[in-house]
């Protein structure tokens, strides 16, 4: 392997800063650093498991009981009515497909323009995108009439050769959300492989080392096995890019496809594809808050510089949604069609319009007034509180397209507000089971991409090039 | 006048020049607004009935609804429009059909008619977003379960054996009574003749006292509905027409 050395910046003298303050230039031998993440993974408290079983409880609780209740007596349970027959359990899916959105940015996009401070976060956005992509299918199940014929939804060989219609925009969406959900799983996969058999080797036996052992595929290291592994990383890597991208603006031609006022917008792909982005980027950021206050050795890994990355994505792309909503918001506007105005006189001035204006504050001004700062951005409570103050506002964004953007249509008869019943405690339950996931994973497989982040020490050292002190990176392709 | 497309797969009319095959007129200056047709419909078609709780919050589920609306905004001017029944328009470019994933919102060849297959409803209710006429109604509970509405059992015994009773999940619509329609077309055939013009009609329409509601065949240009449309040529409209869904249903416009 050939390294070229190459400078990367060059410090001004007055603001020399420490370079041990960056993971990369921060090592630590690799028997510790393993031993530091074995540690984290399997050391639990009371306050874990007592969370745990917090969680579990309202799992059982909203996705048991509430569900059998909503399939045993119908929709009618939910607040599901004439005009608005989608509620919040599409605004559910939406959302959730969105907060899958930032893993696969983070950790492919990000992978392929090779940004070195990704690499200890990697695996912790990968696995919001399959656990967060769950709750979406799971509440695409819950917003059925008949749960129970979904299976009508997939094209098996049947007797009565009845196929489903590909006509259709949900059929699009179906096939779209599992290429998503088994081509993200795959892409979480790879790069673990070397990371379960970094903890197979220290794991002493029982159960877990059965585990181990089975999905590390008896992966050992070797050279060949190296290169097969960055290879097929780097095909997932450029091949999930488009898949993302094509999720997300499918799943907004539910709506776009469809021939209602507010709906049918032509900047709907783009504006959904970047709705999910800000609000995924911001689910990323709380959830790396939570990671480094509540594990064990985590702050080691994830330092002010990963909250600076994520502070400056967010106010990129918090930008780029407030353009696209400008878009969206503009044309309708001045082309005057009465329906499309009356949708957005009903959101601005109707009895919901303080959702319309609590979503543009969190999801405008808060960004914008606190992330500009680096010093507000490399603080890791400010950046969970805005992050999760984004969440609230591209939830409410999906709120006021689905339910309350269908109130209005072309039959003002029919107009009749929606309210949420038992979908207040089912979607509870999708972010408990949300957090129960990643709690239990996190005792199960390691957070933290180790072999990353020690091919990333390897690679970055300090130089004296004369007097200055230049962080350099060894090109390990 | 058919154009000559030529092209294979593609019908040889444009869908505008079709005319459809059952139709109706609808006089709003006749409408008085009593309802008579919406019982008629939901007798003649087992519409369930929802209760008073979901009824108050807007789940009536009737196939055909009066509409009648505000004109003005200011209190002394109050003007109403005048009343408008508005079923499903049975279009023929219609919004509900694609949009379904599992092929249970179809469309009939043979009766130019949109059908809804109720035991393939998988409830998506992707149809009843995109009907811009907002007519389609939703099974939200099992309301002929007796256990929901236990004193609605002796109405069990009214329905009518030629129509489906729908479970919960599922999207239902107003058929243009196809069980009357097949009914005089299955006597029809065995007389070795077509179907008449005026031989049956819609309960909506029977039930109709001022013969607002007219149904008809809309292929024969001597029908009745095709002959009260071509005499009042100002005052039919199409609803919606904007939406170039293609209804078959003609209003005559009232109060004018």
């Amino acid at each position: 392997m050939a390294t070229i050395a190459k400078p990367l910046a060059r410090p001004r003298a007055e603001e020399h800063e420490d370079p041990r303050q960056y993971l990369m230039h921060d090592p630590l031998p690799r028997g510790q650093m393993n031993a530091m993440v074995m540690e984290a993974m399997h050391e639990t408290n009371p306050i874990f498991w007592g969370i745990t079983g917090v969680l579990a409880a309202i799992v059982l609780f909203a996705l048991g009981y509430e569900w059998y209740i909503l399939i045993m007596q119908g929709q009618g349970t939910a607040g599901v009515l004439r005009p608005d027959y989608w509620g919040v359990f599409l605004v559910n899916t939406v959302f959730w497909i969105g907060i899958s959105h930032a893993g696969t940015f983070i950790s492919a996009i990000l992978r392929v323009l090779k940004i070195e401070s990704r690499r200890p976060f990697t695996r912790a956005a990968e696995l919001m995108t399959t656990f967060g992509l769950v709750q979406a299918g799971l509440s695409i199940f819950m917003h059925l009439g008949r749960v129970w014929l979904v299976y009508w939804m997939f094209p098996i060989p049947n007797e009565r050769r009845i196929w489903p219609d590909f006509h259709s925009p949900l059929m699009w969406d179906l096939m779209a959300i599992t290429t998503y959900l088994l081509c993200s799983t795959m892409y979480l996969f790879l790069p673990l492989i070397p990371d379960l058999a970094m903890a197979r080797d220290r794991t002493k036996g029982g159960w877990l080392k059965t585990f181990y052992k089975t999905l590390a595929l008896g992966f050992r290291g070797t050279e060949g096995e190296w290169k097969n592994l960055t290879t097929a990383m780097n095909i997932f890597a450029f091949a999930i890019i488009p898949v993302m991208f094509s999720v997300h603006t499918i799943v907004s031609w539910d709506f776009a496809m469809a021939s209602r006022p507010g709906w049918s917008s032509t900047v709907f792909g783009p504006y959904f594809v970047i709705g999910a982005l800000h609000s995924g980027m911001a689910a990323v950021a709380v959830v790396l808050f939570l990671l480094r206050s509540s594990m064990k050795h985590y702050k080691y890994f994830i330092r002010a510089e990963h909250f600076n990355t994520m502070g400056t994505l967010m106010l990129l792309v918090s930008m780029a949604w407030a353009y696209f909503y400008f878009n969206d918001y503009l044309v309708p506007w001045y082309g005057g069609d009465v329906w499309d105005k009356l949708v957005q006189e009903y959101t601005e001035k109707g009895p919901l319009a303080y959702l319309w204006y609590t979503m543009l504050i969190v999801n405008i001004a808060v960004p914008w007034a606190t992330l500009w700062n680096k010093k507000w951005r490399q603080t890791p409570w400010l950046l969970a509180i805005v992050g999760l103050l984004i969440n609230v506002g591209m939830y409410l964004e999906r709120y006021i397209i689905i339910p309350v953007g269908v109130t209005i249509n072309r039959m003002p008869f029919t107009w009749r507000q929606y309210e949420p019943r038992i979908e207040v405690p089912m979607t509870i339950g999708t972010f408990a089971l949300f957090l129960l996931l990643y709690m239990l994973a996190s005792r199960l497989i390691p957070l933290i991409p180790v072999w990353e982040v020690q091919e990333g020490q390897e690679a970055h050292m300090i130089r004296k090039i004369g007097k200055a002190e230049i962080s350099t990176l060894s090109d390990l392709e | 006048m058919a154009t000559e497309l030529g092209m294979p797969g593609v019908p040889n009319q444009l869908e505008e020049e079709s005319v459809g095959r059952w139709g109706m007129v609808i006089d709003q200056d006749l409408c008085t607004g009593c309802q008579a047709c919406v019982a008629a419909c939901s007798m003649e078609n087992n519409v369930p009935i929802v209760g008073e709780e979901d009824a108050g919050y807007g789940r009536y589920m009737h196939w055909i609804r009066i509409e009648r609306l505000w004109d003005s905004k200011d209190y002394p001017e109050v003007k109403m429009t005048p009343f408008q029944p508005m079923l499903c328009q049975q279009c023929h470019n219609a919004p509900c059909e694609p949009v379904c994933p599992v092929y249970a919102s179809v469309h009939s060849m043979s009766e130019d008619l949109n059908l809804q297959v109720y035991n393939r409803c998988v409830g998506t209710r992707y149809c009843g977003n995109n009907c811009p006429y907002q007519v389609r109604s939703f099974n939200w509970r099992d309301y002929n379960d007796e256990r929901i509405h236990p004193e609605l059992v002796t109405l069990h015994n009214q329905m009518n054996p030629d129509v489906t009773v729908r479970r919960r999940g599922v999207m239902e619509k107003c058929t243009f009574c196809i069980q009357r329609i097949h009914k005089a077309e299955d006597k029809a055939k065995s007389e070795g003749r077509d179907v008449q013009d005026g031989e049956f009609t819609t309960a909506c329409a029977q039930a109709c006292p001022t013969n607002a509601i007219r149904f008809g065949r809309l292929d024969d240009p001597e029908s009745q509905i095709n002959q009260i449309a071509a005499t009042n040529p100002s005052r039919a409209y199409h609803a919606l027409e904007e939406v170039r869904t293609l209804p078959r249903i003609t209003y005559l416009k009232g109060g004018v």
